[in-house]
């Protein structure tokens, strides 16, 4: 199983967006310069959240996952992006409702059904209140890297 | 009692769906029910209808189906989480 890549470089933090498009394609651009991901890959996950609304109210600040079908993924990575205002999103499983989300876990899979472990600690992420206030308020990209590859257990 | 076909889908069959089908497993063990969990992609569902019992979803259903449906989103946030397993129970338990 190839490795997570994320470290300071993959977090835009203070992000301003105009929209949900607008944010997606700022980290979605990222991990495609980086070479973790195909260029279709960004109207890939600008459809897909159309289609299928990533956006999750939690008990702290909203967040949304983007993501996309694993044929856009060149290496399993994770972008996130802490909006300096939120946008709104459209809620996972919701016919017209949307939330305002403030940050963005955007994921590139490179595999189908796997990365349980991954995955249950990032919805473990979105049910953890203080550390989604931490994503907010810490300003310092090396903290926030290792206290969230701490909590995704990726170390 | 029928070994009964659980379809757990969201929209990419990547990401939520692996974690929702993974706590529809424990849950199930935990009440000591035996199911047949298949995870999917929304846009496969056609080829299930026949065959499935219950959908448990992250992501919108469009259509009608024969089966009963159930939005698996307080697997993600937690919110509501206890209603939505009692739900699920319910439905695995029906005759």
């Amino acid at each position: 199983m190839k490795h997570l890549q994320f470290d300071e470089s993959f977090i835009l933090k203070n992000l301003e967006a105009k929209s949900k498009e607008d944010a997606i394609t700022q980290l979605a651009t990222l991990l495609f310069e980086k070479g973790l991901v195909r260029e279709s890959y960004i109207d890939a996950v600008l459809d897909r959240e159309k289609r299928y609304a990533t956006g999750l109210p939690t008990k702290g600040h909203a967040v949304a996952i983007p993501h996309t079908d694993i044929i856009h993924v060149n290496h399993k990575a994770l972008a996130l992006g802490v909006l300096k205002e939120p946008v709104d999103f459209g809620i996972m499983g919701e016919d017209s409702k949307s939330t305002p989300v403030s940050i963005i876990f955007m994921l590139a899979m490179d595999e189908e059904h796997s990365q349980l472990t991954l995955l249950q600690n990032l919805m473990g992420i979105f049910q953890d209140e203080e550390i989604l206030h931490f994503l907010m308020e810490e300003e310092n990209m090396t903290i926030i890297k290792e206290k969230l590859l701490t909590a995704l257990a990726v170390h | 009692m029928k070994k009964k076909n659980v379809l757990v889908a969201c929209g990419a069959g990547i990401a939520t769906s692996t974690v929702v089908n993974s706590a529809i497993e424990e849950l199930a063990k935990e009440h000591h029910i035996d199911v047949n969990l298949i995870q999917i992609k929304i846009a496969e569902i056609s080829s299930y209808i026949e065959t499935a019992d219950l959908l448990v979803s992250t992501t919108i259903v469009q259509k009608e189906y024969p089966f009963p449906v159930i939005n698996a989103q307080a697997f993600l946030t937690g919110i509501g989480l206890d209603k939505v397993k009692q739900d699920i129970v319910e439905e695995l338990k029906k005759e």
